[in-house]
């Protein structure tokens, strides 16, 4: 089958690929790109673990196709550390122990950054809410969901 | 019909490793030229924080920060042997086991730095930040860099040890069939207070107290984040999971994620962790096995306490909807 080009930024850099037709972002990001970030959890769109944000809007990479990705502007959270310092979410996560096994996190962390972008300062039950497309096994939502509300508290007293 | 709320308690004892033909671990100790450690180990972290514990344990053992010790388990073919990681084993069997290897260890570098100061091996002892030093006298000291370029280029030597941990088989008495398949044991308690709405058979879980006695927690904020998650486990396997709804027939059985439904964020109860600390008498430090008993003692008392408000004892896992209602239909019937 004719392999498809595909142009789009991943966190802030140009990339081009090649891709058979139907290949879906999960799997360019991942074995052609090579950002392992987004994780494959169940791989129909159930889970959350392979949440990435394309243009502002949180996005399952797994139930989205590559070739549809054509110029957009498509982030995960291998990019949101810069130059070596981590992002307040990831701080956060770290801090309040909301990962475990880390399967879900980048899943959680992308969820928790279009809820921050979108709702600087969010009660409990918004962060349930943005979380609940979000599968965790290990730590039973309750450090995650805490980790989201002391990274917005940080970001307020930042922005104060 | 109703709301109806109860409240239901229960205590489990929980054993740390299994013993069917001997339980063994083995790792092996042995530090880089420039005085970094090595432990290597056929145990698998699975997430749940081994290589942070067994750096802890070596790094305690030989007297260096944490951040000096490198934890390999990358290869169960060429590495030393371990029965795995399940029955909550891995903190009690390898942490042993790197203690005795990293004892080992540690008694090389001191007497290679005994000869680089010329002084008694057995008057030396470690800072904790990578120096030996003379008991007594601390200005005489040596970093362990170069007691281990020492070893390295100097000496001939190498800064190794070997450690072995085995329960051994415990085979039953043929009298009474009575033996000792553990060793250690960890206990837990839960109060689980629910609504059932008696029309619908839907059971909300309001709050979930926990009280884990687990030895000695070696890293208190990871022993926490277990509990934590082994508690809301325990709610989704009391409440909502199964592969076989309607066992032994596969009817109805979840195949994937769309089918097999798990709690979310949305589904959690208020939950506590209590912590009690009592030394083991044979674990690394005292510990114990928290690792998978945290999920257990919520599911009898989700069961009791559904009993307390309705009145129905449900002994199939899960307690779902469907269950309650029938029994409650049987138990009208008289």
């Amino acid at each position: 089958m004719a392999k498809v080009p595909v142009q789009f930024t991943l966190n802030g850099s140009e990339k081009a690929e090649f891709v058979e037709s139907g290949t879906t972002l999960l799997h360019a990001l991942r074995d052609k790109i090579g950002d392992t970030s987004p994780k494959g959890g169940c791989h129909q769109g159930t889970c959350g673990a392979c949440s990435v944000i394309i243009d502002g809007e949180l996005r399952l990479s797994c139930l989205t196709l590559a070739e549809t990705c054509g110029g957009a502007d498509i982030r995960t959270t291998a990019g949101l550390a810069e130059g070596g310092v981590l992002h307040p979410l990831q701080r956060a996560f770290l801090d309040a122990f909301a990962t475990q096994c880390g399967f879900c996190t980048p899943g959680m962390i992308m969820a928790a950054k279009v809820l921050l972008d979108r709702t600087p300062n969010p009660s409990r039950e918004d962060v349930v809410e943005a979380l609940s497309g979000n599968i965790c096994r290990c730590t039973g939502y309750e450090p995650i969901i805490q980790a989201v509300l002391a990274a917005a508290r940080a970001n307020s007293q930042n922005a104060a | 019909m109703a709301i109806r709320r109860g409240r239901g308690v229960a205590a489990i004892n929980y054993p740390t490793g299994m013993n069917l033909g001997g339980d063994p671990t083995q790792a092996l100790v042995h530090s880089t030229p420039t005085g970094n450690f090595m432990v290597t180990l056929s145990s698998v972290d699975l997430g749940q924080g081994m290589k942070q514990i067994m750096a802890q344990i070596c790094a305690e053992t030989i007297g260096v920060p944490t951040d000096r010790v490198v934890i390999d388990t990358a290869d169960t073919d060429t590495g030393p042997h371990c029965m795995g990681t399940f029955a909550s084993r891995g903190t009690h069997r390898a942490g042993n086991a790197v203690i005795q290897a990293a004892k080992e260890a540690r008694q090389v570098m001191l007497e290679v730095a005994a000869e680089e100061l010329e002084v008694n091996a057995s008057d030396l002892e470690t800072d904790g930040q990578g120096n030996i030093q003379v008991k007594g006298a601390p200005q005489k000291s040596i970093s362990i860099f170069d007691v281990a370029l020492s070893a390295h280029f100097k000496r001939g030597r190498s800064i190794s040890g070997r450690g072995m941990f085995l329960i051994p088989r415990s085979y039953p008495e043929k009298e009474t069939g009575a033996m000792k398949p553990s060793t250690c044991y960890a206990h837990a308690c839960t109060v689980a207070e629910v609504e059932v709405d008696d029309e619908t058979g839907e059971v909300t879980v309001l709050t979930v107290k926990n009280v884990f006695e687990i030895g000695r927690a070696l890293n208190p904020k990871m022993v926490e984040q277990q509990l934590v998650g082994g508690s809301w486990m325990g709610i989704s396997h009391a409440l909502y999971e199964t592969t076989e709804p309607y066992y032994p027939s596969r009817d109805h059985g979840g195949t994937d994620f769309n089918q097999y439904l798990m709690p979310g964020p949305g589904d959690l109860a208020e939950t506590e962790i209590i912590v009690l600390e009592r030394p083991s008498a044979d674990g690394p430090f005292g510990a114990k096995g928290p690792g998978e008993m945290c999920a257990n003692p919520q599911i009898p008392a989700v069961a009791n306490a559904v009993f307390d408000a309705v009145g129905v004892r449900i002994d199939t896992l899960p307690i779902t909807p469907e269950r309650i209602l029938r029994a409650l239909k049987t138990q009208a019937a008289g």
